[in-house]
């Protein structure tokens, strides 16, 4: 059973934090559990949706932003869509993956995947399917990832070799600077 | 008829027969569809789960780029095939409404995007999915006039995926449980509509790379639910949907332990068979999933 210490986990600002970020009024939630039942990743969380609204709610900062359940949610917004309470729910659990980066508590194969993704827009301006997968498996040593796709793909030329590189790369490629610069300031 | 266009990344790759389809089915309509110059990736969902302002920078250099197009071409609507782009799109235009978020988005660009007027007029397009600009805009008598070969017999599931309509405050498109703009449309081209409960459930997007696992396990189930309600074929409007649907199929039959055979189209490419548009412009041999069944019930073969 997950138990908070109330007494030692309260973390108000982390509350006041996600509200903010995520522009919903967390305290809205009823626990009715209708996020979770719409979740189609649920069976695979370890917390599931509703559970991680109970730990904002509690202020529990650790428990929520150590759940591997917002590193396998499909951002599907099936939970926003079904709340009663007009919850953007979708939205609190990227804010929680937000801050968890910023934290530093990322750590689950989804985020190699969407570092690798980001890399191939940062240098090319588009992304380059190829090269994510290269660097996908070179993060994460599993190098026999989808290679029962690749003949299909590549015999119908569905997988470029070459990027397409845009003329405006560097534009995009200063954006990424200036999101770093911007956090390494914050 | 012009509308500025922002094909997104995977057109040229992974669902290139998308992208040709759509070109040509529009083309036919008599709608030039204007690509907006240089257009850069919108990050998708790694951006938006990364961080919102990175995510609506993106976004914000495609619309301002959206708004010169417009300009150019005197376009009144800007339309994308792929739901993720849309929902990245239309998200930061929707946040970039705040004057705070604005600015710090603006920030990250080489030239910050222009101002909301004082009436409130937002410079920065709206953006509709292509399926919407096609049924509300050009309008479906107009896409069943169009019809040469009406695609009686083909019994269809409609998926529509998780983002076309959801969250509906910011895609404000059809209905976000039982959308039914994709039903009509196919109606409209003489198919019959099976009445499928899982269109708005998700296949697993992009999770097949790293949890394969899951996204074999929720677009499984899509799949035989619609072999249940005696599908012919299901009809996509997402490229990431077609690939768990279509490239993934083997896959998810695997994981499941099922042996079906389900083509999956683009609705485009419904269009373009019902048009009698050149099957070199359908990119029908793209498919991983063999369509020559369903192609013999309307009289066609994959390739011309």
């Amino acid at each position: 059973m997950n138990t908070s210490d109330l007494e030692s986990s309260r973390d108000e600002a982390f509350i006041r934090a996600v509200e903010e970020e995520s522009g919903q009024r967390i305290s809205d939630c009823y626990q009715c559990g209708k996020c979770t039942a719409g979740c189609p990743c649920g069976p695979a969380y370890d917390l599931q949706v509703s559970q991680i609204m109970r730990l904002i709610q509690l202020g529990d900062k650790k428990a929520a932003l150590e759940a591997a359940s917002p590193w396998l949610c499909v951002s599907c917004s099936t939970c926003t869509a079904r709340c009663p309470n007009n919850i953007d729910v979708a939205r609190v659990m990227d804010t929680v993956r937000h801050i968890a980066r910023r934290e530093g508590k990322k750590k689950y194969v989804m985020n190699a995947f969407w570092d690798s993704f980001l890399q191939t827009v940062r240098y090319c301006g588009r992304t380059y399917e190829l090269g994510v997968m290269a660097m996908f498996m070179a993060r994460t040593g599993r190098v026999w990832t989808d290679l029962d796709l690749a003949p299909g793909m590549l015999t119908k030329n569905k997988l470029p070799f070459i990027p397409h590189i845009i003329q405006g790369k560097d534009a995009v490629g200063r954006i990424f600077e200036r999101f770093n610069e911007m956090e390494r300031r914050d | 008829m012009n509308v500025a266009y922002y094909p997104g990344c995977s057109g040229k790759g992974t669902s290139v027969e998308y992208e040709r389809s759509t070109q040509a089915v529009f083309a036919s309509l008599g709608i030039s569809l204007r690509e907006l110059s240089d257009w850069s990736c919108c990050g998708s969902t790694p951006a938006h789960a990364t961080d919102a302002r990175l995510s609506a920078a993106l976004s914000a250099r495609n619309l301002c780029l959206a708004a010169d197009t417009m300009r150019r071409y005197d376009a009144t609507r800007f339309t994308t095939p792929c739901p993720s782009c849309l929902a990245n799109l239309k998200t930061a235009r929707h946040h970039m409404a705040e004057a705070k978020f604005r600015e710090q988005v603006n920030k990250l660009l080489d030239s910050p995007c222009p101002a909301i007027s004082d009436k409130g007029e937002d410079p920065l397009p709206e953006v509709v999915s292509t399926l919407q600009l096609l049924v509300e805009d050009y309008g479906l008598d107009n896409i069943a006039a169009a019809v040469r070969t009406p695609l009686s017999g083909l019994k269809i599931a409609p998926y529509y995926g998780c983002l076309l309509s959801r969250p509906a405050d910011i895609m404000k498109f059809d209905d976000p449980e039982n959308p039914t703009s994709m039903d009509r449309l196919l109606e409209a081209l003489g198919a019959e509509v099976v009445p499928f409960p899982l269109k708005t459930e998700c296949c697993g997007a992009a999770m097949g790379i790293p949890r394969r696992d899951i996204t074999s396990r929720l677009t499984g189930r899509i799949l035989e639910t619609a072999v249940t309600y005696k599908a012919d074929v299901v009809a996509v409007a997402c490229p990431l949907c077609h690939m768990n649907l279509d490239l993934r199929q083997q896959q998810a039959k695997a994981a499941g332990n099922a042996s079906y055979k389900l083509p999956v189209l683009y609705f485009t490419q419904l269009m373009g068979l019902a048009y009698n548009l050149p099957m070199s412009e359908l990119g029908l041999d793209k498919l991983a999933v063999d369509p020559s069944e369903i192609l013999h019930k309307i009289g066609k073969e994959v390739s011309a």
